[in-house]
């Protein structure tokens, strides 16, 4: 182990050259699969080096020893495979912003047709400079596993994209990824990688490279979203429901950045779905305590939301059911109620559906029915701390329930 | 040292010690008490360094079958559904031998149940094999 850890060696800065060395050799026309090997094997390389002789250009270091890497694997296949030589003559492009190369990376990982899990592997292993072990860790399967899902993803790209990026389509792929990596940071145990906290830098550096408002957007709901972590779990790791949160434990800083990126990408007046959820979030964190829920707001920014779909039952059925709890607070429970029952068909299955008309009967006062749909969500839930959490509400509003039937 | 699968079942198994109500119905805080006991055995097993995983499974259940040539896979809840076996969860433990195995299970099953006593509840014990021999 290495004593006295240079400023290099904190892996945190030598994980945020990976996205600029690695641009810089995919952009010169290097293969996407060998150049992010090759950089693997330049920061091994680093860690080893490093310590006794601190290179005064870090990334240039880690290119050139990265090159020299690709130099040899392709000197090996040379008898099998003959390469173009002219890419090398190539000259590398003037120094790009950080940003840019994070945005040109992520659009490398996460072409259309890469499957959701492939395209999240490949991200946080080729911009996010995680190694193969973390990922595995994060997602719970083996280190071979997620070697093999990498080395299959990386197949299938070839090179740099083919056409232009600038679709919007293509970003908005870009972002479902950050954002499933954000949301695979809450499913875990805190003790792993904080797949979150990645999420939001990678965001970060995605802002500084577009100025698409729903980058920032996405950038606002999770930081909104995150702002909350400290209160969402007990001592004893059990879920604390938003309306019984300590506020006081909640992350002000955070807050605060969260709603200056949201107000910056609302002026530009292109709203949007990461916008729209953002701004809910805002709406709460706003708030000093639940009773203070400006709802009939929270209900306007739902109705804006559930109307980006044409058909919000069948395209966007998590809205529809997050606008119902929605109602259920402005226009009263039964009138909630009556919004999940159109989701019936959609979501009568899935462990939400139940827990939110729980929530909406407890509402109503109606602690017999909040028992049955809480138990009947348990069931259901496909996460530990969740399925828990749902027994916990159940047993207690039937008992709420039974000691209420004994006063009368 | 064998590893040992302690399984939980949601139903099936030997007549039970004495019949009880799902845990929606239990007072809250004897559910507390369920879950601590959970949570404590998985941190005794980590102290001892006895524990290799735990797991809980969701209790719906598909059998699926191949459907022959051209055809989608056949898939049912299968036959009574209603009183077939069905695992809920596991420890896998990795331990000196199988009494050991015997009574952390006996242990596991003396977890907090209604009215704060215990469940008297029954734990399958699966010995796992290993993929090598262990001997020359």
């Amino acid at each position: 182990m290495i004593d006295e850890p240079t400023r290099w060696l904190d892996e945190g800065a030598l994980r945020v050259l990976v996205p600029r060395v690695l641009a810089g050799l995919v952009r010169r026309g290097e293969d996407f699969d060998a150049a992010e090997d090759a950089l693997q094997e330049a920061l091994l390389e680093a860690l080893r080096v490093w310590p006794e002789h601190p290179p005064r250009d870090p990334p240039a270091w880690l290119t050139t020893v990265a090159t020299r890497r690709l130099v040899d694997a392709r000197r090996s296949e040379a008898a099998s495979h003959r390469r173009e030589e002219a890419t090398h003559a190539e000259p590398q492009p003037s120094v790009t912003e950080e940003g840019d190369d994070t945005l040109f990376l992520l659009f490398c990982c996460c072409p259309p047709d890469l499957a959701p899990a492939s395209q999240v592997a490949l991200a946080l292993r080729a911009v996010g400079g995680l190694a193969t072990k973390e990922i595995a860790d994060a997602f719970y399967v083996p280190e071979a596993t997620m070697a093999q899902r990498i080395s299959r993803a990386k197949r299938a790209l070839a090179g740099p994209p083919a056409r232009r990026l600038d679709q919007p389509g293509d970003l908005a792929v870009v972002l479902r990824v950050l954002y499933l990596v954000y949301t695979a940071g809450h499913t875990g145990s805190p003790a792993r990688v904080d797949l979150a906290r990645e999420a939001i830098r990678l965001a970060r550096q995605l802002t500084l490279a577009t100025e698409e408002p729903e980058a920032r957007g996405l950038l606002a709901l999770m930081l909104l979203n995150r702002a909350r972590l400290p209160a969402r779990f007990d001592s004893e790791g059990r879920i604390v429901t938003l309306e019984r949160q300590d506020r006081g434990l909640w992350d002000t800083r955070e807050i605060a950045e969260g709603v200056r990126v949201l107000q910056s990408a609302l002026a530009a007046r292109r709203p949007g779905r990461y916008q729209i959820e953002a701004a809910i979030a805002a709406l709460h964190d706003d708030t000093a305590s639940a009773e203070e829920t400006d709802w009939p707001q929270i209900l306007a920014w739902y109705d804006d939301l559930v109307a980006l779909t044409d058909d919000p039952v069948r395209q966007d059925p998590a809205s529809v059911l997050g606008r119902a709890v929605a109602v259920g607070h402005v226009l009263g429970s039964a009138a909630g109620l009556f919004e999940t029952d159109r989701l019936r068909e959609v979501l009568g299955d899935r462990h939400r559906w139940h827990a939110v008309r729980g929530h909406l009967h407890e509402l109503d006062g109606d602690l017999p029915a909040a028992a049955t749909a809480y138990a009947e969500s348990a069931q259901r839930a496909t996460n530990v701390a969740e399925r828990d959490h749902l027994v916990r509400q159940a047993a207690r509003a039937r008992a709420a329930g039974s000691a209420r039937r004994a006063q009368r | 040292m064998p590893k040992y699968l302690l399984l939980k079942h949601y139903r099936g198994g030997p007549e039970p010690h004495h019949p009880f109500p799902p845990m929606d119905e239990w007072a809250p805080e004897d559910v507390e008490a369920h879950m601590a006991f959970q949570r404590h055995v998985t941190e005794l097993l980590e102290e001892n360094g006895e524990y290799v995983d735990v797991r809980g499974l969701t209790p719906a259940r598909t059998w699926v079958r191949y459907g022959g040539p051209d055809a989608a896979p056949v898939t049912t809840d299968g036959p009574h559904p209603e009183i077939s076996d069905l695992v809920a969860g596991w420890w896998m433990i990795d331990v000196d031998s199988r009494e050991r195995a015997v009574e952390l299970a006996a242990y596991v099953s003396s977890e907090v149940g209604p009215g704060g006593e215990p469940l008297y509840e029954w734990i399958d014990v699966r010995e796992v094999m290993s993929a090598a021999s262990s001997e020359d």
